[in-house]
Order: structure tokens, then C-alpha cells, then sequence
């Protein structure tokens, strides 16, 4: 048999940082992301272009969402992952550091707490944590779920049940609505347990139409291009989902991929950089700007450090703020700052935007 | 100047045509902008149609814009394969219906 012309696919099986690659550290991926065609002035730094329209220094608008990321483990060791999460990650929040989350999010003006990781599911004081917090009686509560975290091992079956108990809007990646491109991104045998998982969630009641209990998917694409219109997209998801699966979700949401730590590393590695920071800058819109979500957010690491967003958080850029740690919380004090930005902030500037909440243009 | 023809950073500067006629480049754009938005036919399946006629006119600039539209589009592999083949069948259909004449010919001179 004549060999393929395409490229053989390598699972991922392990972090950057249990691989020692370099781009583990944050100070060779800022390096990257100030310099080459930055730095020959080939494309105009992110500062320089917010500052066109009087956006620089960038600074927050009101805060709407608390996000904490509660670890960096998760079961899956996705391509794409800005986190760099994966099984081998033992970064995990303690329960005094919950606690102290829990005092800011009795007190905060923030709607909405959202939860993040790795798989926050898999933070051992994960339930307890959930059960806090849905006293604090916030208006959304978020848990980002990779949804094969449900069919992973037994003693997370009951998790749909758990969501719907305490009324948890549940936020799930799903790559694509085809078996090929979701296990390529995110591994082998994914997709069927992804479509098991939300399947689990519409007998609950969670994404039937009419129904509170939330459930959205997030799609980022599966290599080096931006996500397509929003609405369109999920036009499509809803009509194949529903069409092979029988399955319903409220609102998909279109995550542009960050060059951050592993897509980063895949940019680099497929010799895409380039033509993806360009094609980032060339779809640079300026009326994103005043809703990035830097703008209403504030990102909890495991450690409790406080960071503009979780992409800052990952390559450890902290809140520009006397405040930097969650044992110091002050709301007041923290939305009187300045946003931390480089170049991989146009990923959330272009075409429509991206958020964690999808496009806010 | 490049040593070769065709050079995959010039797509980026496609752009910058208009610099040496701008009426015209931008006339153009405008066009081209226009073609693509969604009409009776979806922005979807325009992105297939285009993807076909670039393997046709066997422009490399149009391949890789229309393959990466096409996955920004959420357009499966599969889809564009078939456009592609669409294309294809076309371009060999218009091939051999000269067959025809060449048979007409052949019996016109033949006795």
C-alpha cells in the first residue's frame, strides 16, 4: 500500500510540562508572542492597535463572572488545551483555598461563578465545593464539563444528577458534531462518550427546549483556522445532533483557540504560527474590544492567585493590582486596575470576538 | 523577488492590489464581499461551489482560502471532496462531449 500524504496523527498522551518541553514555561511562550513578526513590525503589536481606538491601557467594565479554576488535572489530554491539563497535572485547589473562595463569592457583585480546570470534577472537594457555593445563591452557576469526565469511572455516573440537584448550568466542549474530527482533537473513543454523557444530561432535563436547567456547548476548531459564524454553527450542531442522536442543547457557544502552551506548541510544530497570527490580526475587530472578557472577569487559580483571564492565568501573567491573591480579595480595589495584554489577546478580538461565554460582538 | 511563481505568503497581500488601482481593487473586493454573503444559495454552500471551481481553475491561493473557509465552516472533509470531484467531472465531462465532435468529424470525412 502507497504511504497516506497525510499526517499520521500522535495522540498526546502526556503534558508539556511532564514532557519538559520549553513551551511549559510561560517566559519562552511570551518570548514567542512578543517577538518574531511582532517584533520585525510585520504585524502591529495588540497595544498599539487597542491604543487606535482609545483602549489602552485596557481597563475592566463592571465585574459580571468569578471564574476559578479549581486544577490543571483532567482526564483528557486534549491538542488544543491552553491549560495544558491533563492527567499527569497535580496542580489542585485545597479546601482552605475554596474557602477563601467561598467568603469572596458570599460577597461579590459578580452573577455569575464559573467553573473551570482541568476537569473540575476530578478536584477530590469538587462536590463539596459545588454544594458551598450553590448556597451563596449566585444567579448562574457554571461548571465546565468535558463531558467524558461522566463515563470516565463509575463514581462519576451520578454527576447529571448532582448538576441538576444543585441547578448547575453546565458548559461542555464538543469539538464537532462528527465521530472523526471530535476524537482527532481530543482523542480516541471521545466522541461516543461525549454523546452517551449528553445524552445522560437531556433525560435529566438539562438542554431540552424550554427547560432551566442550561445546558451549552462550546466549539473551538480542530486545528489551525477561526471558528466560523456563531449562529451558523450552531444551526448545524443542532440539526446533527439532534438528526443522529436525538439529542437537544440550549446555545453553542464559538471559541477562537488562543496561542497558548499546547495549541501553541501545535502551531508551532505544523508551521502554522504565522499564518494563524495573521489571520488573528486580520480579523482584528475593533468594536470587540470594550466586551472582551477580561473586561467582567476575574480568573481564581488553583493556588488562588488572581489573574485578568484564564489565559493570562496559564502563562502566569497575575492581575496588575495590589491585590494578587484571593486572601487579599478586594472587588473595589481589583476593578481599579490595568488589563495585562500581549499578542495572543487578539484571539479574542477577532471577527465577532471570543469568550467563555462565546462571541461578545 | 521569489524564485518561484507562486509564493503561500502572497495570499495575505492579495489585499494590497488595490494600492495600484484602487477604483478597480476596490470595486473588486466589494464584488467579491457581495458574492459570498448569504443569499438564495447559504454562505456554506458557496464556500463549496468556490472550493470546486479553485481545483478547476487550479489557482493554489484559492485551495488553500476555500479549504480553510470550508473547515471554518464546520464543512466535513468528506463535503469537500465530493465538490472537488464535482469539479473534476466537469472539467472531464467538457472534455470528452468534444468527443462528440470529433465523431462527427470522423463520420463527416469518412465514407
Amino acid at each position: 500500500m502507497e504511504k497516506s500524504i497525510l499526517p499520521k496523527k500522535r495522540p498526546l498522551q502526556k503534558s508539556l510540562k511532564a514532557r519538559d518541553n520549553e513551551l511549559a514555561g510561560t517566559n519562552k511562550q511570551l518570548q514567542i508572542l512578543d517577538g518574531g513578526i511582532f517584533a520585525d513590525g510585520e504585524l502591529p503589536y495588540f497595544k498599539d492597535k487597542i491604543s487606535e481606538i482609545g483602549h489602552f491601557p485596557l481597563r475592566p467594565n463592571k465585574l459580571e463572572i468569578l471564574q476559578i479554576n479549581v486544577g490543571y488535572m483532567c482526564n483528557q489530554v486534549c491538542e488544543h488545551c491552553h491549560v495544558d491539563a491533563g492527567p499527569d497535572r497535580k496542580e489542585i485547589m485545597t479546601r482552605e483555598t475554596m474557602q477563601q473562595c467561598l467568603e469572596v463569592i458570599k460577597n461579590t457583585g459578580a452573577h455569575t461563578l464559573d467553573l473551570t480546570g482541568g476537569a473540575p470534577e476530578m478536584n477530590p472537594d469538587f462536590r463539596w465545593f459545588v454544594e458551598e457555593a450553590a448556597k451563596a445563591g449566585i444567579k448562574d452557576f457554571i461548571v465546565r464539563s468535558n463531558l467524558t469526565i461522566i463515563r470516565a469511572n463509575k463514581k462519576y455516573y451520578d454527576l447529571p444528577d448532582f448538576f441538576k440537584k444543585h441547578n448547575v448550568h453546565v458548559i461542555s466542549s464538543m469539538p464537532h458534531y462528527t465521530r472523526g474530527k471530535t476524537d482527532k482533537q481530543r482523542g480516541d473513543g471521545v466522541f461516543d462518550k461525549s454523546i452517551k454523557a449528553l445524552q445522560e444530561l437531556n433525560a435529566r432535563g438539562y438542554g431540552m427546549p424550554g427547560s432551566d436547567l442550561r445546558l451549552d456547548l462550546v466549539y473551538n476548531p480542530s486545528g489551525a483556522y477561526l471558528p466560523g459564524d456563531q449562529a451558523a454553527m450552531e444551526k448545524d450542531f443542532k440539526k446533527a445532533l439532534d438528526e443522529d442522536f436525538g439529542i437537544q442543547f440550549h446555545n453553542l457557544f464559538a471559541i477562537t483557540n488562543l496561542p497558548i502552551a499546547r495549541f501553541l506548541d501545535y502551531l508551532i510544530a505544523s508551521e502554522n504560527y504565522e499564518d494563524y497570527m495573521y489571520a488573528l490580526v486580520e480579523a482584528y475587530n475593533p468594536a470587540a474590544v470594550a466586551n472582551v472578557m477580561c473586561t467582567n472577569t476575574i480568573s481564581i487559580s488553583w493556588d488562588g492567585w488572581l489573574y485578568d483571564c484564564d489565559f493570562n492565568q496559564m502563562l502566569d501573567l497575575k492581575v496588575a493590582s495590589k491585590v494578587k491573591h484571593i486572601s487579599e480579595y478586594n472587588e473595589d480595589l481589583l476593578n481599579d486596575r490595568n488589563i495585562i495584554i500581549s499578542q495572543h489577546c487578539y484571539g479574542c478580538t477577532a471577527g465577532a470576538g471570543s469568550s467563555c461565554q462565546g462571541t461578545v460582538a | 523577488m521569489a524564485n518561484s511563481y507562486y509564493d503561500p505568503a502572497d495570499l495575505r497581500k492579495f489585499g494590497k492590489i488595490t494600492e495600484w488601482s484602487e477604483e478597480l481593487g476596490t470595486k473588486f473586493f466589494d464584488y467579491y464581499g457581495k458574492v459570498f454573503e448569504e443569499g438564495a444559495l447559504s454562505a456554506r454552500e458557496k464556500s463549496l461551489i468556490a472550493l470546486a471551481v479553485s481545483h478547476v481553475v487550479k489557482c493554489p491561493y484559492c485551495i488553500d482560502a476555500y479549504t480553510k473557509d470550508g473547515l471554518q465552516r464546520g464543512i466535513t472533509k468528506e463535503e469537500m471532496m465530493e465538490s472537488v470531484h464535482v469539479g473534476a467531472a466537469i472539467e472531464s465531462g467538457a472534455t470528452l462531449v468534444h468527443g462528440v465532435q470529433m465523431m462527427n468529424k470522423y463520420n463527416k470525412l469518412s465514407m
